[in-house]
């Protein structure tokens, strides 16, 4: 077995108390690999945000434990494991496109050239050169998305957390930010979690797709997207791509219609 | 949030505060008495400067002036006559204001000829004119209120053209692809939109009315309001300053008295409606 | 250009619309000059006591300043330290606001007595007072009213209190605060001429005002009167310009860029 970057065990999520007490997740158990690009994907209000949040030490989980780095999940944020993206880009209005990606670097107190000369390369890695001193809102939105892609890896965290990050964008950006973002994976070697609605980007771009059931939150499986790396625009055309997706929005469906079957817990 | 009994519990509670803190002060740098020596001496916190709350309080009961009615009696029925100028200010200033801004929305020209003197119409010293204004209107409460209106429209004005313009441009285009009339985008549209705004301007404009009635009490003669109590308190005060103190805390109750009552009716208003985040 | 005029034509052409007619009516209907002097004589009565006019003006313009210094910093001085405490400064704000809606004005005669009626500084205290309350409940709000989304991106960080405050919370509160300062600059312009009502130097414009409209010489009220107004309006568009250059992001500034 390969050494897991997280590991979540048994883990339950519980909001509020009493007459609104929602539970979000139920026994979750869930191994990441070193690496591994990981898909959450699941009906709206399954709570993938929340186990992403879990992971990132945004929330705490009512019972069970996560371990990220061999440390506490808490220990982790404090170490400055993680690089997070929201559905929106959340850039800072009062900072330059370059003052933005060197936010995490000035709060990790690195030094001003090293800060500059950082932020340079990630915003190359994103092909965004030449727009260092604008303000985000100069910029168009699949623009912010990237700046806010560069900013996450800026500190070179161990885990990119990314919840829905294209979710926003029209389809023809969408697929060119997922070549960019397998690109930049491969260049870095994180692991990375994400979070998306849709099958074939969750297919596209993963190693593995968690496929998860609405209330309680479950992982129903976690699938193994055996396609050949790197993918690329070949990939969208590959017979196997269509079996993955099928397989993964049967698996889907299935739980949807509360097949008995379905119920088989099957993580990793 | 908005819990009556509770925000009227926690008021009396800083307002105890606040008594404390003013005995203290004239506790420690007050003027001397038989039972007690303060360790400084601050102007300020004399007895001709910050009276004694007892003597405050007292002065309400005692006469005005000798053989005549109470102190209290004669300060609220001039915060009476101050509020009912202040609040016919609010009206006017209010229609006027929202008017103005209906105006502005339909007619760019206008906006562009005009918004700029509202603007500037703000910083004319009021005070001033009034003893014009009230000459032209041959004195009386209703020339005060027409002061008040002038401090009061400009933030209508101002938040009514933000609300006005704040629905959705594809709620307007729909109403458009209905053929609406622009009368029936403004009634269905754009004035329930701009009700949150209108109302947070109405508490500027409640608390700008009655500043505006009290000072256009002061250069015209007006002798039977707050205004008029503070000038005339003022010329006799080192003979009595607590009485300048109390025509002060009843200027104090109508400007949050007004504005509370506003409140009130925009939560009554606007039940059930997330307040707009800006305004 | 031709942009430019189409923007600023309508209002120039109001301006010289209205002075017009103004002078107009003013001959035509007899108005007496103690109801509203003609312009012609406005501008006059300026030309003639042109040197005392900017005494006069440079004098409450001081009262203003220095008043709105106080204030302003004292309220920054309060709104940050209570920011630090979020349930502190929610539980203040109501209070705040409550203050906001007493007439300050009316503290005016106090403050004469307080530090002397002769004393600029006790113009300055009613200026500090008036706008004390909406620069502090301002900047509060632009302290605490921050995007969830942008703390929790902090947080995911690692960042310490004092970072989010220094990143975050304070440029967050910068538009905020400078739109309480914009409406503090004429407010603080009004209040000083209003204390001055209550007695103080004669070489203020309150003071002046009131003792040429008592001597009937009405063309040098209104003299001060535009002066008074003129001062406002600059001390206003130099706050718009200091908020232009130190916060170059803000939407205020976009739009311009934009046209
Ligand atoms: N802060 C919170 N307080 C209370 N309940 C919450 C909170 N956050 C999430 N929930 C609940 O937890 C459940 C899962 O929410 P979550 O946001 O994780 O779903 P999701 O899978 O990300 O949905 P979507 O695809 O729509 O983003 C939902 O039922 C939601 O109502
Ligand atoms: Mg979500």
């Amino acid at each position: 077995m390969t050494l897991s970057v997280v590991r979540v065990r048994g883990v339950d999520k519980v909001f509020g108390a009493g007459a609104d007490k929602t539970p979000a997740l139920e026994k979750i158990d869930l191994e990441i690999p070193k690496g591994a690009f990981v898909s959450l994907i699941g009906p709206s209000g399954c709570g993938k945000s929340t186990l992403l949040r879990l992971i990132g030490d945004l929330t705490q989980p009512t019972a069970g434990m996560i371990e990220v780095n061999g440390k506490t999940a808490h220990r982790a944020r404090l170490d400055r494991d993680y690089g997070m993206v929201f559905q929106a880009p959340v850039l800072f209005d009062w900072r330059t496109v370059q003052g933005n990606v060197e936010l995490p670097l000035e709060v990790s107190a690195k030094n001003k050239s090293a800060r500059a000369d950082r932020a340079k390369a990630m915003l190359a890695l994103v092909e965004l050169t030449g727009f260092e001193r604008r303000y985000p809102w100069q910029l168009s939105g699949g623009m912010q998305q990237r700046v806010a892609i560069a900013r996450a890896l800026s500190f070179e965290p161990a885990i990119l957390l990314m919840d829905e990050p294209f979710g926003a964008l029209d389809e023809m950006t969408r697929e060119r930010l997922n070549l960019e973002l397998l690109r930049i994976w491969k260049q870095t070697g994180t692991t990375i979690v994400f979070v998306t609605h849709s099958i074939p980007e969750a297919v596209f771009l993963s190693t593995h797709v968690a496929v998860m059931s609405a209330r309680p939150g479950r992982i129903i499986e976690v699938i193994s997207v055996e396609l050949p790396q790197p993918r690329n625009d070949l990939t969208r055309e590959d017979e196997r791509y269509f079996g993955f997706i099928t397989r993964v929005r049967e698996r889907l469906r299935g739980h949807e219609v509360g097949k008995p079957g379905a119920a088989e817990v099957a993580a990793s | 949030m908005f819990r009556p009994a509770r925000s009227v519990l926690s008021f009396l509670v800083v307002i105890s505060a606040l008594t404390v803190l003013w005995e203290v002060v004239k506790l420690l740098g007050g003027d001397p008495s038989e039972a007690w020596t303060p360790p400084f001496q601050w102007t300020v916190a004399s007895d001709l400067n910050m009276p004694h709350v007892w003597d405050i309080a007292a002065s309400f009961v005692e006469p005005a002036q000798r053989n005549g009615p109470p102190l209290g009696l004669v300060l609220v029925n001039a915060g009476i006559f101050t509020f009912r100028e202040a609040f016919g200010g609010f009206v006017f200033g209010a229609l006027l204001g929202l008017a103005l801004a209906i105006v502005f929305v339909h007619s760019q020209l206008l906006e562009r000829a005009l918004v700029p003197y509202v603007v500037a119409s703000q910083t004319v010293p009021i005070i001033a004119i009034a003893p014009v204004v009230v000459i032209w209107l041959r004195g009386g409460w209703l020339a005060v209120a027409v002061i008040s209106a002038y401090l009061t429209f400009f933030p209508v004005t101002i938040a009514g053209l933000r609300g006005l313009r704040s629905p959705d441009p594809r709620a307007l285009e729909l109403m458009r692809s209905y053929a609406s009339s622009s009368r029936d985008v403004l009634v269905k549209v754009r004035l329930p939109a701009a009700a949150p705004y209108l109302f947070a301007a109405f508490k500027v404009a409640a608390t700008a009315s009655v500043v505006g009635a009290i000072i256009g009490e002061l250069p015209s003669g007006i002798r039977d309001g707050l205004g008029g109590a503070i000038l005339n308190f003022n010329q006799f005060y080192v003979s009595g300053p607590p009485k300048l103190w109390a025509a002060i805390i009843v200027a104090a109750v109508v400007g949050i008295g007004f504005f509370a009552l506003v409140r009130v009716a925009e939560v009554l208003f606007l039940r059930g409606r997330a307040a707009p985040s800006d305004a | 250009m031709t942009r430019r005029i189409r923007y600023y034509g309508p209002a120039v052409a109001v301006f010289v619309g209205v002075l017009g007619l103004w002078e107009l009516a003013v001959r035509a209907l007899g108005i007496q000059q103690f109801l509203l002097p003609p312009p012609s004589s406005i501008g006059s009565a300026f030309a003639e006591h042109f040197d005392e006019l900017i005494t006069v003006g440079r004098n409450t313009l001081v009262e203003a300043v220095g008043g709105l210094l106080i204030g302003g910093v004292t309220a920054l001085v309060v709104a940050f330290a209570t920011a630090r405490w979020a349930t502190a400064s929610r539980a203040l704000l109501p209070f705040a606001i409550a203050a906001n809606s007493v007439p300050i004005i009316a503290f005016a005669p106090i403050m004469n007595n307080w530090f002397g009626i002769l004393n600029p500084l006790s113009k300055m205290m009613v200026v500090a007072v008036l706008v004390f309350f909406p620069i502090m409940i301002n900047t509060l709000r632009g302290l605490t009213l921050v995007d969830q989304a942008s703390l929790e991106l902090m947080r995911s960080y690692a960042a310490n209190e004092l970072a989010i405050f220094a990143k975050v919370r304070v440029p967050n509160a910068l538009p905020y605060i400078f739109t309480a300062f914009k409406v503090s600059a004429t407010l603080s312009l009004i209040g000083a001429i209003v204390a001055e009502y209550f007695g103080g130097s004669r070489s203020a414009l309150g003071q002046f005002i009131i003792t040429e409209a008592a001597f009937f010489r009405f063309a040098n009220a209104w003299a001060a009167i535009v002066v008074a107004s003129v001062v406002s309006i600059a001390f206003f568009l130099i706050i718009v310009a200091i908020e232009r250059v130190a916060i170059p992001w803000h939407s205020s500034a976009r739009i311009a860029d934009s046209s």
